[in-house]
C-alpha cells in the first residue's frame, strides 16, 4: 500500500499556499498507507475549520460535521462498529474552543479513537481571530489590544485528566510526526495528538521558523508512563516539547460497555429479535 | 359502583410511588381496570405530591379531576386538593397529623406505625386499607409485597406484611361503620385482563424503541424524559444496546447521529430545555441526510419553566428547529399503546427517509399508566434500508424519489462521504448554484412528497357524521375520548392526530364538513391550530387551551366543550 492509494484526482483544495495543512495531508496519507489501513475501513470525522476540510482531500469514509462536534460523533461510530479505524480531526478552535467540553469528557470516556488537532494558534476559516491557543499579547482584528486570555494548554489538561495517550508533533518534521501518529492510531483508547503547524496568512508570529526554533523533542530517557514527569514537561514554556508525553493503558469505552466482551460482531450488524421484546413484555408488564 | 378515583397525597419521600406501583399491579391481577397519574413538585423531599389511581369495571385510560377517596398524609394535602374534593369525597387521614378539616375519617397512622417502629410504614398501612376496603384477596397482596421487597431481606418483608395486615384490620373497622366502596370486577364485564399489559408511557417509549431496533441511546438527564434512558440503560445488556449518559445534550444528539452514520439505530431523549441545545444536530441531520430519532417529553417552559409538570408547548420548536429548510417527521402518540407503536415506527421512517424523526410526548403521558390489550407485535415491522456499497458509490445520488441509497463505512467497497456543507452527489463540498438548488429540492419537496404518501391519517373518534369537530394531538386523546362518552352528542367528533407533521394532503376534507371546528391543546397559543392554518389557510377560531402546567381532566373537557356547543 502506498500514499498515492489515498490520492483523490481533480480536487480543488481551498487552503492558502504555504499552509501547514498540506504537509499534514501528506503525512496522513503516508501514515495510513504504512499502517496498511484501507480507505474503506477508515473513518475521519471532522468538525469545522480549514483543517476540518482535510477528509475531503483524500480517499476515506468521512463525515464533515459541525463545529466542535467531531468527538461525540466519532465516539458513537467507533462504539457501533469497533472494526473501523476512527479519527476525529479538527483545529485548535474546533477541538479546544467550541468542542472543549467534549474533549474533556472523551478523555474520561476513553473511546478508541485518535484525535488529531491542527494547532496553528489562530482562526483561519474566519480570518485571523485569536484561538484558544493564541499567545497572550497577540494582536488580531478582534483582540485589537492583544489577547488577554491565558492560552489553553491541551497537553497539561489531558495529562491532568489522566488521558490514555498524549502527544504533540510539528508538521515541519514529517518522519517524527508519522511515527507519533502511528503510535497514536495503534494505541487502544483515546489518543490526543496536538500538531503544531504554521498559518502563513494569519499568524505572523508562530511561523514555521518560530516552531523550529521554539520546540525540541523529548528524549528517550523520558518515561511516558510517569504522569508527574509528563506533567512537568507539559508546562514547560521556554521551549515547547514534542513527542509522546504520556501513555496510560486503560480499558477503552468499547471494552467498558461490555457488549463486545463475548461477541466481537459490531453492534450495527446484529439483529434485534422481535420475539424477545414480546417475551420481555409478557414476563414483566402483565 | 363501577368507577372510583382514589388519590393519595403527601410529601415527596413518603412512599406514594410505592403504593402506586404495588396497588396498580394488584388491582390488575385481581381483574380490575386501572389507571394512574402523578403530579409532583420539583423537589426530592417535602412539598405536596399526589397520585391518582382510578379503578373501574370498564376500560379507563384518562385523568379525572374528581376524587372519591382521598388519603391525606399531611395537612397541606387538604388545601392542595381543595378544588378537586367535594362533599361526597371521603377523606382519610390521621387526626393527630391533620387538623384543618372537620369530617376527616380518622386512620391512626402514627399510633400504628409507632408500634411497627417506623413512620415510613404509613404507605403500606394505607395500601392495606385500600385493599381491605376493596375486599381484595390478602393472599395476593402478601405475595406481591414479598416479591417487591424480597431483595431487602426478611425483616423488611415482614414489617411491610404486618403494616398491610394493620391496614386490613382498619379497613374492616371502617366497613363496620358503614363505609362501602366495593367495585364490580372488570373481568365480570369484559374480557380476561390477565393478558393485558400494564405500563407507563416511559416504559412504552423505551420498549417501542427496542422493538424498532434501537441499539444506541444517548441522553442527558432531564425530567420528564430521563426514565426512557434509565429503562434502556437497565436492560442494555439484555438487548445488546449502547446506553450512554453524555456530558451535554449537544453530545447526546451528535452521538445519536454518529451511531446512524455507522449503521446503528440511535435515539436521544430529552425535554424542551435540553432540546434547545440539540438544534444544530437537527440541522446537521437535515443537511447530511443522516437519520436520527429524538424523543421530547414536553414540560412547561420557557427555560426551566415547571420542571415536573406538563404542556404541549414544543410542537413549534420541533417543527422549526434547525436553521434553513429540510424535511422531517413529527409523531405525537395519544396513548401508551401508541408510545410503543410510534416509537417503533420512528426508526424505520428515519432510516427510510434519512431525516430527523421526532416523538413528542409530555409529562402527563410519560408518567401515567393503565392496562391495555396485548400489543400487536407485527404492526410496523422493522425495515432496514442500508445498502452494501460498490466502488462508485455516491452517498447523495439523485433519484426519482429524492432518497439516495444509504451506505455505511466498512460495508462494501465504496466510501461513505457525508458533510454538513452543501455537497455534490459524492458528498464533497460544492458551491455550484444548480447543484445547490437540486439538493435543496431533494431534501425538502422530494422527501416531503414521499412522506405524505406514507402519512399516518388522523383518527376520528365520536360522531362520524359530525357537525362539531374537536381537533387535538398527542396526549389529549384518551381524555377527550372519555369526555365524548359523557357528552353523548352524536354530532360531535374528535379528530386526533398522532402524526402532526407533515399533515395529510386530504386534511381540508375533514375540516369543511364541520359547522364548528374546535382545537383542544395543552398550550397557550394553539400551536397545532396555527400549523393547520399555515398549511391550509383554514383558521380554527374556537380553541380550548390549558396552560397552567396541568393536564386536561375529563371534566375540564366536558364542561368546556359543552359551553362551546351551547354558544
Amino acid at each position: 500500500m502506498e500514499a498515492k492509494d489515498f490520492d483523490l484526482l481533480n480536487i480543488d483544495i481551498t487552503w492558502c499556499p504555504g499552509c501547514g495543512n498540506f504537509a499534514l495531508l501528506r503525512i496522513l496519507k503516508e501514515t495510513f498507507a504504512e499502517l496498511r489501513i484501507n480507505p474503506e475501513n477508515l473513518v475521519v470525522i471532522s468538525g469545522i475549520g480549514q483543517s476540518s476540510k482535510t477528509p475531503h482531500y483524500f480517499k476515506t469514509n468521512s463525515f464533515h460535521t459541525l463545529h466542535g462536534r467531531a468527538i461525540p460523533i466519532a465516539t458513537a461510530v467507533k462504539a457501533v462498529n469497533p472494526s473501523l479505524t476512527v479519527i476525529a480531526e479538527g483545529g485548535d478552535g474546533d477541538m479546544y474552543g467550541e468542542g472543549g467540553n467534549h474533549m474533556i469528557h472523551a478523555i474520561r470516556r476513553n473511546p478508541d479513537i485518535t484525535n488529531i488537532i491542527h494547532n496553528n494558534m489562530v482562526y483561519g476559516l474566519t480570518k485571523g481571530q485569536a484561538s484558544p491557543t493564541t499567545m497572550m499579547g497577540t494582536k488580531t482584528t478582534l483582540q485589537v489590544e492583544g489577547v488577554i486570555l491565558d492560552p489553553f494548554n491541551p497537553i497539561a489538561v489531558a495529562i491532568a485528566l489522566n488521558a490514555s495517550f498524549v502527544a504533540r508533533a510539528f508538521v515541519g518534521d514529517i518522519e517524527q510526526t508519522k511515527e507519533i501518529l502511528k503510535k497514536a492510531i495503534n494505541h487502544k483508547g483515546y489518543a490526543i495528538v496536538d500538531i503544531f503547524q504554521q498559518c502563513p496568512s494569519f499568524n505572523k508570529i508562530n511561523t514555521y521558523e518560530w516552531f523550529k526554533k521554539n520546540t525540541y523533542y523529548i528524549d528517550d530517557k523520558h518515561d511516558p508512563y510517569d504522569r508527574i514527569e509528563a506533567f512537568k514537561r507539559s508546562i514547560e514554556t521556554e521551549k515547547l516539547p514534542l513527542g509522546i508525553f504520556y501513555i496510560n493503558n486503560k480499558k477503552s469505552f468499547e471494552e467498558n460497555i461490555g457488549l463486545y466482551t463475548d461477541n466481537k460482531e459490531p453492534i450495527c450488524f446484529r439483529e434485534r429479535e422481535t420475539n424477545k421484546i414480546q417475551e420481555f413484555i409478557e414476563l414483566n408488564m402483565r | 359502583m363501577d368507577d372510583i378515583s382514589i388519590v393519595i397525597c403527601g410529601e415527596a419521600g413518603q412512599g406514594i410511588e410505592t403504593i402506586e406501583k404495588i396497588l396498580t399491579k394488584v388491582l390488575k391481577t385481581s381483574g380490575y381496570h386501572v389507571f394512574s397519574a402523578r403530579e409532583y413538585m420539583s423537589r426530592i423531599r417535602g412539598g405536596v405530591n399526589s397520585t391518582e389511581i382510578r379503578i373501574s369495571s370498564k376500560s379507563i385510560k384518562a385523568y379525572v379531576n374528581r376524587i372519591d377517596l382521598l388519603f391525606a398524609l399531611n395537612s397541606k394535602s387538604i388545601d392542595h386538593l381543595k378544588d378537586r374534593t367535594s362533599d361526597s369525597t371521603l377523606i382519610f387521614g390521621d387526626k393527630e397529623i391533620i387538623n384543618n378539616i372537620s369530617d376527616l375519617i380518622d386512620i391512626p397512622l402514627l399510633k400504628i406505625t409507632n408500634n411497627l417502629g417506623n413512620l415510613r410504614y404509613s404507605n403500606m398501612v394505607i395500601l392495606g386499607i385500600i385493599c381491605g376496603l376493596l375486599d381484595l384477596s390478602k393472599n395476593d397482596i402478601d405475595n406481591h409485597i414479598s416479591k417487591y421487597f424480597g431483595e431487602k431481606g426478611e425483616k423488611i418483608v415482614n414489617n411491610n406484611l404486618e403494616s398491610i395486615s394493620e391496614g386490613y384490620r382498619l379497613a374492616n373497622k371502617l366497613i363496620e361503620t358503614g363505609i362501602n366502596i366495593k367495585i364490580k370486577k372488570g373481568i365480570e364485564f369484559s374480557r380476561d385482563l390477565s393478558k393485558d399489559n400494564l405500563m407507563s408511557g416511559i416504559t412504552a417509549i423505551a420498549l417501542g424503541a427496542l422493538a424498532g431496533g434501537c441499539n444506541f441511546i444517548s441522553g442527558y438527564p432531564m425530567t420528564p424524559a430521563t426514565g426512557v434512558l434509565s429503562f434502556m440503560s437497565k436492560y442494555s445488556k439484555e438487548f445488546e444496546l449502547i446506553a450512554e449518559q453524555t456530558e451535554d445534550e449537544i453530545s447526546a444528539i451528535t452521538m445519536a447521529i454518529g451511531s446512524w452514520y455507522a449503521g446503528g439505530r440511535g435515539m436521544t431523549t430529552t425535554s424542551g430545555g435540553g432540546f434547545a441545545l440539540m438544534e444544530e444536530g437537527i440541522s446537521l441531520s437535515g443537511m447530511a441526510e443522516n437519520p436520527v430519532v429524538i424523543h421530547i417529553g414536553q414540560r412547561p417552559g420557557p427555560a426551566t419553566g415547571l420542571a415536573t409538570r406538563t404542556e404541549q408547548g414544543d410542537l413549534e420548536t420541533s417543527l422549526y428547529s434547525g436553521h434553513s429548510e429540510f424535511a422531517r417527521l413529527i409523531l405525537s402518540p395519544g396513548s401508551i399503546e401508541d408510545c410503543f407503536y410510534l416509537t417503533k415506527y420512528a426508526f424505520s421512517m428515519a432510516d427510510k427517509f434519512q431525516i430527523p424523526v421526532f416523538i413528542l410526548t409530555d409529562q402527563y403521558l410519560l408518567d401515567c399508566q393503565y392496562n391495555f390489550s396485548p400489543l400487536d407485535y407485527n404492526k410496523y415491522p422493522i425495515k432496514k434500508y442500508i445498502e452494501k456499497t460498490n466502488k462508485d458509490y455516491h452517498r447523495y445520488k439523485f433519484t426519482k424519489t429524492g432518497i439516495s441509497p444509504r451506505g455505511i463505512p466498512g460495508f462494501g467497497e465504496g466510501l461513505v462521504i457525508q458533510t454538513g456543507n452543501e455537497h455534490d452527489e459524492t458528498g464533497y463540498i460544492t458551491e455550484d448554484a444548480v447543484l445547490r438548488k437540486k439538493m435543496v429540492e431533494k431534501r425538502t419537496y422530494d422527501k416531503l412528497n414521499q412522506l405524505k404518501n406514507e402519512v399516518i391519517y388522523p383518527e376520528l373518534l365520536g360522531g362520524k357524521a359530525y357537525r362539531f369537530l374537536l381537533i387535538g394531538w398527542g396526549s389529549t386523546r384518551n381524555i377527550v375520548e372519555e369526555a365524548l362518552k359523557q357528552i353523548k352528542e352524536p354530532r360531535l367528533g374528535f379528530l386526533h392526530f398522532k402524526q402532526v407533521y407533515p399533515l395529510p394532503r386530504e386534511i381540508m376534507g375533514y375540516l369543511v364538513n364541520a359547522q364548528k371546528v374546535i382545537a383542544i391543546e395543552n398550550n397557550a397559543t394553539g400551536q397545532f391550530a396555527n400549523l393547520i392554518k399555515k398549511e391550509t389557510g383554514f383558521e380554527i377560531k374556537n380553541k380550548i387551551l390549558k396552560y397552567d402546567g396541568r393536564p386536561f381532566s375529563v371534566e375540564d373537557v366536558v364542561s368546556k366543550v359543552k359551553k362551546i356547543l351551547e354558544e
